[in-house]
């Protein structure tokens, strides 16, 4: 044995070893196995998926449809979602060409990246934001740029805070709107703006827009439907949020064909295709599940009335967000950090909500609470918290 | 249909003040819509929905197929309306197809089912035929199932 003998720690390599642990996997750690606790730090759909997609994946394992199916799914999943890309975000796709179906979003958003970064480049992202995408853009040897959005804005990204960010070396800008956590959403005078900075500065667009269809106020504002943004697009969406398919791991990215082929390449040696189960299922969603969408959505739309004015009766400012199933309260008024008052709402009051700092460090002084949860739990959540506020006020 | 009906029907015990910050309006708002409805008859009560195969009675349920002759001045709905006024009548419809009427009875026991059918319904004046089928289970009711899918089993916490 050598003084130099690795052991396990030291395989790991730099650049892993590196990444902060997730904010809020910290948090599901101290909620774990806790007994009668509400939860509004669920960013998942608390409905069922609908019964008509379950149904379609039984009956394609009854039919033996279980097999590799081509790498970028299959025809008929393609040539549907060609379809709804058109009816729904009026946006063209070659599905031959054009369409690559993943595994979650997840998975698409990191062929993106590695497709198109070279170690060094910079990408812009907007805080606060989904928990994955600084690691997945180092994992892929770039160097994420934060980009602050601001209570002030309701959470919309700005082109004067991102002229502050761009530099030379900036090779892509992501977007995630209808936003998670903060349940932005961008109107058309956003998009085009931002389609202009993009353009203006040679960049590439990464648009993440899982929460499309929940949507309720001010219409769908796609980056998709900008046609001279089109060549420097890759489009990701999936039906998790939309269908409640979580647990299917079922994404796609819409992207001119050289880009597509990149991202492309990289998933048919990593990934090889998606489920052939969860494709069955999803093309009866994109065919079939209008229905199952409206029916989600409208419940959905009523629950943030019911949140945001309860928040804000008790004293947690928080604006309307006109898309997604999260509401951002301020909890600044309290006097306490967003992970004390996360803390404390846990352990006396059997509350969970996930601290705004784990958004990213512009997320501090707010509180991420998922309204995807039923309307009994969702009002003892709510009568919990304004007994917490109120007694913090005494 | 208006939002408040769609929240009514799927729970009629929400509270005005519930209902208002779900609608984004006033109690006193929800109060006047749901007495409006009232008074126009769209709203024709509120009750509870029972699993009754998790009750402790004996009570059973039937099923009749009724076959009617129509008159020629107000069609079914003469015979209809002595039929409904019987208390052992839930429900009662007027279909297409086979048979004209569709009645769900209730009664404390087989025997009284069939003495309500053989002694009261089938000898009405303009009553052709009754075909009586018992109810052995129910699986769901009014959109509801009996038996409801399991609890939730997401992650507490997730991204």
């Amino acid at each position: 044995m050598t003084t130099d003998s690795k052991s396990a720690p030291d395989f790991v390599a730099p650049h892993v070893r590196s990444l902060p642990k997730s904010g809020i996997r910290d948090f599901f750690d101290i909620v774990a196995g806790r007994k009668d606790v509400i939860s509004l730090g669920i960013g998942e759909p608390d409905f069922q998926t609908p019964w008509h997609i379950r149904e379609r994946a039984i009956e394609a394992i009854e039919r033996g449809a279980t097999r590799y199916t081509s790498n970028l799914g299959t025809p008929e999943l393609r040539q549907a979602l060609a379809a709804y890309m058109r009816q729904s975000f009026h946006a063209e796709y070659d599905w031959q060409h054009e369409i690559l179906v993943t595994v979650g979003v997840s998975e698409a958003f990191d062929l993106a990246l590695r497709a198109i970064l070279s170690p060094g480049d910079e990408v812009l992202y907007h805080e606060p934001c989904f928990v994955a995408y600084a690691p997945l853009i180092r994992m892929a040897h770039g160097v994420p740029v934060p980009v602050e959005t601001f209570r002030k804005d309701d959470f919309r990204l700005t082109v004067a805070e991102l002229e502050k960010k761009v530099t030379p070396r900036t090779r892509a800008l992501l977007l995630n709107f209808p936003n998670n956590p903060t349940g932005a959403t961008l109107d058309l005078t956003d998009t085009e703006a931002l389609a202009d900075f993009a353009i203006r500065h040679n960049l590439l667009v990464i648009s993440d827009e899982v929460y499309s269809e929940l949507t309720y106020e001010g219409g769908r504002h796609s980056m998709a439907a900008i046609p001279r943004l089109r060549d420097r697009l890759i489009f990701l969406n999936g039906f998790s949020k939309a269908w409640s398919m979580t647990g299917f791991r079922l994404g796609y990215a819409c992207a001119p064909a050289p880009l597509t082929d990149a991202m492309m390449k990289i998933h048919q040696f990593g990934m090889m295709c998606a489920s052939s189960i969860s494709q069955t299922a999803g093309l009866e969603a994109v065919r079939h599940g209008d229905a199952a969408i409206n029916e989600m959505r409208d419940s959905y739309h009523l629950r943030r009335n019911f949140v945001v004015a309860s928040l804000n009766e008790m004293g947690l400012d928080c604006f309307m967000p006109r898309g997604a199933f999260y509401v951002f309260p301020s909890i600044q008024s309290t006097g306490l950090s967003s992970k004390e008052f996360a803390l404390r709402l846990l352990n006396e009051y059997n509350v969970a909500c996930v601290p705004g700092g784990a958004f990213g460090a512009c997320g501090e002084g707010f509180l991420r609470c998922a309204y995807a949860t039923g309307m009994e739990p969702l009002k003892e959540a709510m009568d919990r918290m304004r007994t917490f506020v109120r007694a913090l006020a005494r | 249909m208006d939002a408040l009906l769609d929240l009514l029907k799927k729970n009629a015990r929400e509270s005005d003040a519930t209902l208002a910050k779900l609608l984004g309006t006033t109690e006193q708002e929800v109060r006047a819509r749901i007495a409006a409805y009232e008074q126009e008859g769209v709203i024709r009560g509120f009750q509870a929905l029972l699993n009754t195969d998790r009750l402790d009675t004996n009570d059973v349920r039937a099923v009749i197929e009724l076959r009617i002759r129509p008159e020629r001045e107000g069609g079914f709905d003469r015979v209809a309306a002595r039929i409904g006024k019987f208390p052992q009548v839930e429900s009662m419809y007027l279909m297409s197809g086979a048979y004209d009427l569709l009645l769900f009875v209730k009664g404390a026991s087989l025997q009284e089912v069939a003495n309500f059918v053989s002694a009261r319904l089938a000898p009405l004046d303009g009553v052709l035929s009754t075909a009586t089928h018992f109810m052995l289970k129910t699986y769901k009711d009014q959109g509801v199932l009996m038996e409801s899918e399991p609890h939730d089993d997401r992650l507490q916490v997730c991204p």
